[in-house]
């Protein structure tokens, strides 16, 4: 039986550093190639000698798929290419192509340079690693190789996200990647085909929640924004520059616009244009909305928006101000926190998750004291808020994406172990199928049971079809019956005559006679003809022939009678029939014997007989 | 298989195949070619064209001053132009499942097809497709509505008169499938048909064939198709460039090994060599407005004006025209430069590389940026205040017949110093002209098709080898006006099989195999056995299930155990069907290996007899009689039980299939 095999290597169980590694028919891919953001050590990233303990993993896998641009989706990339050592294909869409190596760059940076850790990938080994990148267009089926076959679809979780669809022969499996299945400002929802995958990998983020709407937080976070600003404070949002930063953008963009607002909004230096810039060059991966209006209006330049500059944190008066990076740990957005933090009707709003050890973090946690370096503290006073944007399907588009595709297992990753237990036992109850949660390292192996593809004459199938009529009738099953010729890859489905002729065989004709006495006054040729005659009422839908020469043919039996020598009443029958004639000859002989009393008791009786079926056969 | 051909236009094909019981139509061109016919539609009102004098026959007879007017020698009609439909009798319409659209230049006719025929299928195009197509018929409405005409003329097309009229309307063809242009509404509910689909995505029609549009290289978006079971495999190549333009290049190597491949929208222009256009192109441009005058650029407004603007953005510099103003005029002239920047996906490689920067693939976005480009949806408005002299104009209709352009013709003809630069191939550029003679203005002629040519196309044909052609007759033969280039043709083995308008070609298919699947439980009862080195075979007895064109055999269910009461079953008028029949059988019954066989089974006595083609055994105990032959056994015996025996004793010896 084939088996798909699937193992994380991350996000088993855990959020963060996804690396899954699935084998079908024969295949090793590797989804996703992600680091854990809580982890400076070797936990960080997915541990690659579980595939080969010695070296290079190209050997060991047919592609790499990444799924979005996030860190913890695509961190490791550079790692397990250039220096764990990978030159296969990775595959990617265009924006993610265009993303993720920055995001790479801008991650070494704060790394290497600023915490000052060796051992790490440099530039020029992110530029090398996304030479290797492919890039995937939605809905294109990319054949990896002769057997492997992927096609990518719309995932809604940021601007390039996509989920795939994995196939060899008749086997499948879909890797969700972050999904999400209600449109957002910027973004559509996900989207996938009845593929009836024999595996769907699903993240489950939030499988226990059934999220209120985006609706709501968007209006809770504009309304603290707009608390602040009314009181004359200052709003610090620190984000990363890709992602979230848009969405909150453009969500400040239209409330500015409804209410009047007259407040500056900045975007810190790094951050502008460029970023935006990506949105507007991919507009057709945003949502209807933006797509359809982006020639009159690009949501994406922003007339409210102005670029930041240093100075600006002095000036009086209220703003908002969107500063790299998210979390506090460094660089603009914390300079400015430092000007800030001081007075308490300013404001500092974490749109998204902060690593141990960072200020982000420590406030979040409700500290209240900071120690900066040169053994200066610093006074939190400002107000602190977190706010959840990320866009990811709750168990209820996790369902709604079961419905869509149709798995015949499920497969959970990307979530905590006690949610996901939770969220197993409603799909298992719902959709009665099986779901596994494999933890990280643990190998689910799913028998798989897949048709086999033949190829059959056009010829057999035509006539079988013809003899169940133009329509099929569920209640009359058509039976076909042919020689299948498995003949190096190739399986042919033929009748039996055509394949002694494709294999260069002579038939062997294997017949019986058979001598069947019977009691009957008239002539030979009087008692074959009253055969024929009782045949042909009887047997109505077959060919009959009463030929010259003294036979009847029923079918391929051929029928002869004579008389015997002794007694001229005692006609003696012989049958004659083929090995393949089969069912009929039990039929004929019966009928006959049969036929032969009733002519002996009642002379005149032709009606026809109630014959007994269901006697052992003949041969 | 059958092609029916509803358009004789080489370059705007409307073609439909009949293919594994669906119907598919490939492409939707509208031959505009018609509308030079027609007087221009001005955009302000133009004293010569409103007194023109009317057409009289000479002798009086006929008198059509309403509908025909004389202007520069040749007669036109004085209505809303109209172009020629594909062919709408040939078969019904509505019985059309699919329309795959290759690219945005061969779409025009979709709301003539998929309006008011009855269509009720779906139409395939990519995204650049569709939005670019939208934005070509969206211009047409609006060059047609913004000048509105209500008169419409028919008395013309009457076969009577129509023979006392001059050429070229007299030689007009199939005038009767003239029509006005659609209407905005018309073109929104054909267009909410379309389905999106990518490159190379696999679309099932009905699980009997399988659609993937593939790479041409000719425009945004533009596409060849397969169309494919199992076992066939049309190709269609329709407008595809091996040049390297903005397009993504050709994807040549997944036509292969098509049974038949049809092809349209070869180059128009065979013997200009689009490079040298180009060239001519910007030089005729400088000269010009060195010496003070206008060029004037009529051209569609998307497609290849991506790759004059681009030409010239590095030629401006260098020719010193860097304060030459470029204008664009056209109802959609800021959507299509707009929409030229978003399709990332769909450019070839280098553009796609300026996107990752991130920087605007095209560098009209600079041109626009500096404000040497300027875009304005028509002469009215902005531009009549903004307007200087000397500078470029691209603006369309290319037949000169209605748009902008047609404004520009009446204000820059009279004066030698400006120039016309044709640069679009689908007009005679001499009929554009016919009803603004006489003309001071320069006039050059830089048509630029990156369509194939006929070099290119047997060199991909060589490459891709299918089994058969099919080409619009025009290629099969050498030009009218070059009779002597044979090389201008299409020559190949098999000769390719030509088409015309109204054609209905049979297609040679040799359909002899379908796909089935094996269910495994089936799968898995079967017992192969080997026949030959490397080959095996296995009976198979199964259910058949066809279901949406998609066959699986199943094993057959055990029958249920007969229930003892109905033991008197008349059984004479239902014979059982669902046993299996006997296979065939193939070997022969080796003599010696038989008898001890025999022996084995306690016959012993036995009586071999030679024959000319074998043996008679005779059971001498038994009475029975076995003729062993090279192809054949008979075995004559009276008791049943025997007779069971001797023939699994036989088969032991033969192989079944």
């Amino acid at each position: 039986m084939p088996e798909i095999k699937v193992t994380p290597l991350g996000a088993g169980q855990d959020v963060g550093r996804s690396c899954i590694l699935v084998s079908i028919g024969g295949k090793n891919i590797m989804l996703d190639c992600g680091m854990h953001m809580g982890y400076n050590d070797d936990r960080r990233f997915p541990d690659f000698s579980y595939i080969t303990q010695n070296g290079r993993l190209t050997d060991f896998l047919d592609c790499v798929i990444i799924s979005h641009f996030h860190l913890d989706h695509c961190g490791a990339l550079p790692y397990m290419s250039e220096m764990v050592g990978y030159d296969g294909p990775i595959y990617m869409t265009h924006p993610t192509k265009a993303i993720c190596p920055i995001l790479l760059e801008d991650f070494r940076k704060i790394t290497v340079d600023k915490k000052g850790e060796t051992n790490f990938f440099t530039s020029q080994m992110i530029k090398d690693c996304m030479k290797k990148v492919i890039p995937l267009n939605l809905h294109q089926t990319v054949q990896v190789d002769d057997e492997l076959e992927i096609k990518a679809y719309y995932a809604g979780h940021v601007l390039g996200a996509a989920m795939v669809h994995i196939k060899v022969g008749s086997e499948s499996v879909v890797y969700t990647g972050d999904y999400n299945m209600t449109p957002d400002r910027h973004l559509g929802a996900a989207w996938i085909d009845k593929c009836r995958p024999d595996i769907l990998i699903s993240e489950s983020t939030y499988a226990t929640t059934i999220r209120d709407s985006k609706r709501c937080r968007e209006r809770d976070f504009l309304k603290k924004v707009h608390e602040s600003i009314e009181r004359g404070g200052k709003v610090l949002i620190p984000v990363f520059a890709l992602g979230r930063a848009q969405e909150l953008c453009i969500l400040l963009e239209t409330f500015w616009e409804r209410m009047n607002l007259k407040a500056p909004i900045y975007f810190s230096t790094g951050l502008t244009e460029k970023a935006n810039h990506y949105y507007k060059l991919f507009i057709t991966w945003t949502n209807q909305k933006i797509r359809k209006t982006f020639v009159q209006r690009n949501m994406f330049e922003f007339k409210h928006i102005k670029a930041f500059d240093r100075s600006y944190a002095d000036n009086p008066g209220p703003m908002v101000v969107f500063a790299t990076p998210g979390m506090l740990h460094a660089g603009q957005s914390l300079q400015i926190f430092k000007k800030w933090a001081g007075n308490e009707k300013n404001m500092v709003i974490m749109p998204g998750y902060c690593v141990q050890g960072t200020i982000g973090h420590k406030i979040l946690n409700g500290q209240r004291k900071l120690e900066m370096e040169g053994r200066a503290t610093l006074d939190v006073k400002l107000q602190v808020e977190y706010m959840s944007f990320s866009a990811h399907a709750d168990a209820k588009g996790i369902m709604q994406l079961i419905r869509m595709a149709e798995p015949r297992n499920m497969l959970l990753v990307h979530g905590e172990a006690v949610k996901m237990e939770f969220l197993k036992g409603k799909i298992e109850q719902e959709f009665s199928i099986d779901c596994y949660m494999p933890a990280n390292g643990e190998t689910t192996t799913v028998t798989t049971n897949p048709s086999v593809p033949v190829d059959i004459s056009l010829n057999l199938l035509k006539r079988e079809m013809a003899l169940g009529g133009p329509l099929p009738d569920p209640k009359k099953p058509r039976t076909m019956h042919g020689t299948l010729i498995m003949k190096e890859n190739s399986l042919k489905l033929v009748s039996s005559e055509q394949a002694l002729k494709e294999l260069g065989l002579n038939e062997h004709q294997l017949r019986f006679t058979c001598h069947v006495q019977l009691q009957d006054p008239h002539s030979d040729a009087d008692t074959l003809h009253r055969i024929y005659t009782h045949l042909k009422s009887v047997l109505k839908g077959y060919t009959i022939q009463h030929l010259p020469d003294g036979t009847v043919i029923v079918e391929s039996i051929v029928i002869k009678v004579s008389s015997s020598a002794e007694d001229s009443n005692t006609k003696v029958l012989l049958l004659s029939w083929s090995y393949q004639v089969k069912t009929w000859t039990l039929f004929l002989e019966r009928f006959v014997i049969i036929y032969s009393f009733k002519c002996s008791e009642q002379q005149q009786d032709r009606e026809l007989i109630d014959i007994q079926w269901g006697g052992k056969k003949i041969h | 298989m059958k092609l029916y051909c509803l358009s004789g236009h080489p370059t705007l094909p409307c073609n439909v195949l009949k293919f594994k019981s669906t119907t598919i139509m490939l492409d939707c061109g509208l031959d505009t070619t018609s509308v030079l016919n027609f007087l221009p539609l001005p955009l302000v009102h133009s004293p010569r064209l409103s007194k023109l004098p009317g057409w009289v026959s000479k002798d009086g007879t006929i008198n059509l001053e309403k509908e025909l007017k004389e202007c520069a020698g040749r007669v036109f009609v004085d209505a809303q132009p109209e172009f020629c439909l594909p062919e709408r009798e040939l078969l019904d319409l509505s019985t059309i499942d699919v329309i795959l659209i290759s690219n945005y230049h061969c779409m025009m006719a979709l709301p003539y097809i998929t309006e008011h025929t009855g269509f009720t299928g779906t139409v395939y195009a990519t995204e650049p497709t569709l939005q670019i197509g939208r934005l070509l018929m969206e211009e047409l409405v609006n060059f047609m509505e913004r000048v509105p005409k209500a008169q419409s003329a028919t008395s013309w097309k009457n076969k009577e008169i129509r023979r006392m009229l001059p050429g070229p309307l007299k030689d007009a063809v199939d005038v009767w499938m003239w029509k006005r242009c659609y209407s905005m509404q018309e073109v929104n509910s054909a267009l909410s048909k379309v389905q999106l689909v990518g490159y190379s995505q696999k679309v099932e029609l009905f699980g009997a064939v399988q659609v993937s549009p593939l790479s041409s290289g000719y425009s945004l978006g533009s596409s060849n198709w397969i169309i494919q079971s199992h076992h066939e495999k049309v190709s269609y190549v329709s407008g595809s460039s091996l040049l390297t333009t903005h397009p993504q290049p050709m994807d040549q190597s997944s036509l292969k090994n098509s049974d038949v491949l049809i092809l349209t929208g070869l180059t128009q222009m065979p013997t200009a060599n689009p490079d040298g256009m180009l060239g001519e192109f910007c030089s005729n441009l400088a000269m010009t407005i060195r010496a003070g005058g206008n060029v004037l650029v009529p051209c569609y407004s998307s497609g290849v004006i991506y790759d004059l603007l681009e030409c010239l953005y590095q030629f401006i510099e260098s020719a010193n025209l860097g304060t030459t103003p470029f204008y664009f005029i056209s109802p959609i002239a800021n959507s299509s430069l707009e929409f030229s920047q978003i399709f990332a996906e769909w450019l070839c490689h280098n553009k796609q590389t300026k996107v990752y920067l991130p920087e605007p693939p095209f560098p009209h976005a600079e041109l626009i940026q500096t404000n040497k480009l300027k875009h304005y949806p028509s002469i009215h408005g902005d531009f009549s205040s903004e307007f200087r002299q000397p500078c470029v104009v691209f603006t369309g209709h290319p037949s000169l017949r209605f748009g902008d352009v047609v404004h520009f013709m009446e204000l820059w003809g009279k004066s030698s110093l400006n120039t016309i630069i044709f640069t679009e191939p689908d007009f005679s550029y001499l009929d554009a002209l016919a009803p603004y003679q006489p003309l001071a203005m320069k006039c050059v002629y830089c048509p630029i098709d990156t369509r194939l040519n006929f070099h290119q196309v047997s060199k991909l044909l060589k490459e891709v080898q299918p089994l058969h052609v099919v080409c619009p007759e025009q290629y099969t033969q050498p030009p009218l006006t070059q009779s002597h280039r044979s090389d201008l043709m299409l020559e190949l083995q098999p000769p390719p099989m030509p088409y015309r308008r109204c054609s209905v070609l049979n297609l040679p298919f040799r359909r002899r195999y379908e796909r089935i699947y094996i269910l495994p439980e089936l799968a898995n009862s079967l017992v192969p056995s080997e026949i030959k080195p490397g080959v095996s075979v296995a009976t198979v007895s199964a259910l058949l299930h066809s279901k949406d064109n998609k066959h699986t055999l199943q094993s057959v269910p055990k029958p249920p155990p007969m229930p003892p009461s109905k033991k008197r079953k008349r059984v004479i008028e239902e014979p059982p069907v669902a046993l299996a029949p006997k296979p065939m059988l193939s070997g022969a019954v080796a003599l010696e290996a038989f008898l001890a066989t025999l022996q084995k089974h306690g016959i012993t006595e036995v009586k071999v007899e030679e024959t000319a083609d074998g043996h008679i055994l005779h059971l001498q105990a038994e009475d029975t009689l076995i003729q062993l032959e090279e192809d054949g056994t008979h075995i004559v015996c009276d008791s049943e039980p025997l007779r069971t025996t001797l023939r699994d004793l036989v088969l032991r010896f033969l192989q079944k299939l």
